[in-house]
């Protein structure tokens, strides 16, 4: 009777920490390799066929196709730089360079990589759609109400976060973070 | 009192190996994942268009919406594909996936220099049956090797301002993935 409470007791644990962990770590898309830049993350080892089995785990439950290293990488940012969560009824505002492309796309998805529907249609920005100031330096504002200059509209969301997508870069795996990659600072402005 | 202690500890010694199973097993057993959702959309061997995202409506989580986008959903088992993508005006990507989504290869319009994307894709096995002679003639061709028989292509192409994407959707809906009829030649 000791021996069988034990054992059933053991394997209690076994199963609640073991289906645990992999529910926390595929949630929280847990992957070795992550390359940090301010509160930007990118995996670029997850678009290459080193992708650990973390990385192939969150491919297959989320059901996206990762973007290939030699397509480019993408950078994710789920809270600012203060560390507060990215809040759809907040102005949010991304301002500065990106590293070197030849083109970019900054996307704005809901917890579960949906587009964010909006009386605009407008879902996110390209390289080349951005009004940039005279240095070159940009500022794009992610709130719920229309705003002068780059609006991203989040639909008043309360998670968001923002995919910012380097399409032919040099940056990838071999990359650290220091000066050639520059990301955009992001701050929360105002919160009603 | 010791003996609850050691077994939990071997409970949880034994809950780090069901996490790395369960890790390692999940991707073989998803269906859910990016090939399942193209399956019963793209037939083998063809290439698809797939619509632009919405927020009501996306193949895939996570497309970007700035992209044409297309796949060629392959099976090598009969042979080597050729795949030919023209070129878009701003920027076109090709990239390849194994049957688990992992990316093993991609190229873009740039790396490609030309008009045209021009690829054939085959198995290992079926590149070392190419004649050795042929392939040094046919040096432009380039060849990429798939690590399974079954695949994904995905073809992208930008659209850097909404009024270019019809230009974009029409580079991808252009692209063939055709199975070889006949063996490769070599072209003068």
């Amino acid at each position: 009777m000791r021996l069988l409470t034990g054992t059933l007791f053991a394997l209690a644990v076994a199963t609640f920490v073991g289906l645990g962990m992999t529910y926390f770590a595929l949630t929280r898309g847990a992957a070795f390799g992550a390359l940090p830049i301010d509160s930007w993350t990118a995996w670029p080892k997850t678009g290459t066929v080193e992708a650990d089995p973390y990385a192939r785990a969150s491919i297959a439950r989320t059901g996206r196709l990762p973007v290939a290293l030699g397509d480019g990488v993408s950078f994710t940012v789920q809270a600012d730089d203060n560390g507060k969560p990215l809040d759809g009824r907040c102005e949010v505002v991304l301002a500065g360079i990106t590293p070197a492309a030849r083109y970019w796309t900054l996307t704005l998805y809901n917890p579960n990589g949906d587009l964010i529907a909006n009386s605009i249609n407008r879902y996110g920005f390209t390289s080349e759609e951005i009004v940039r100031r005279a240095d070159g330096n940009f500022e794009i504002v992610a709130a719920p109400r229309a705003n002068p200059g780059n609006w991203l509209p989040t639909g008043g969301i309360e998670r968001y976060q923002l995919v910012l997508r380097l399409y032919d870069t040099a940056v990838g795996v071999s990359t650290k973070a220091g000066r050639e990659v520059p990301m955009p600072a992001v701050s929360t402005r105002s919160c009603p | 009192m010791i003996r609850w202690v050691l077994l939990l500890l071997g409970g949880a010694l034994l809950g780090g190996i069901v996490h790395l199973a369960t890790v390692i097993i999940l991707p073989r057993t998803a269906t859910q994942d990016a090939y399942a959702r193209l399956t019963p959309i793209a037939p083998v061997n063809t290439v698809v268009a797939l619509p632009i995202p919405s927020p009501e409506k996306a193949v895939m989580p996570f497309m970007d919406p700035a992209f044409a986008s297309a796949v060629c959903r392959y099976d090598l088992s009969e042979g080597p594909l050729k795949l030919t993508v023209p070129v878009s005006p701003a920027y076109t990507s090709v990239s390849f996936y194994t049957r688990h989504d992992i990316a093993y290869y991609a190229i873009n319009d740039r790396a490609a220099g030309r008009r045209v994307i021009e690829l054939d894709l085959m198995t290992a096995a079926q590149h070392e049956q190419v004649p050795e002679d042929e392939e040094i003639t046919a040096a432009d061709r380039l060849i990429v090797e798939s690590p399974t028989l079954m695949g994904l292509i995905a073809i992208r192409a930008m659209a850097p301002e909404p009024g270019l994407m019809p230009a974009a959707q029409n580079a991808v809906a252009a692209s063939r993935c055709l199975r070889q009829t006949e063996p490769p030649r070599s072209r003068k």
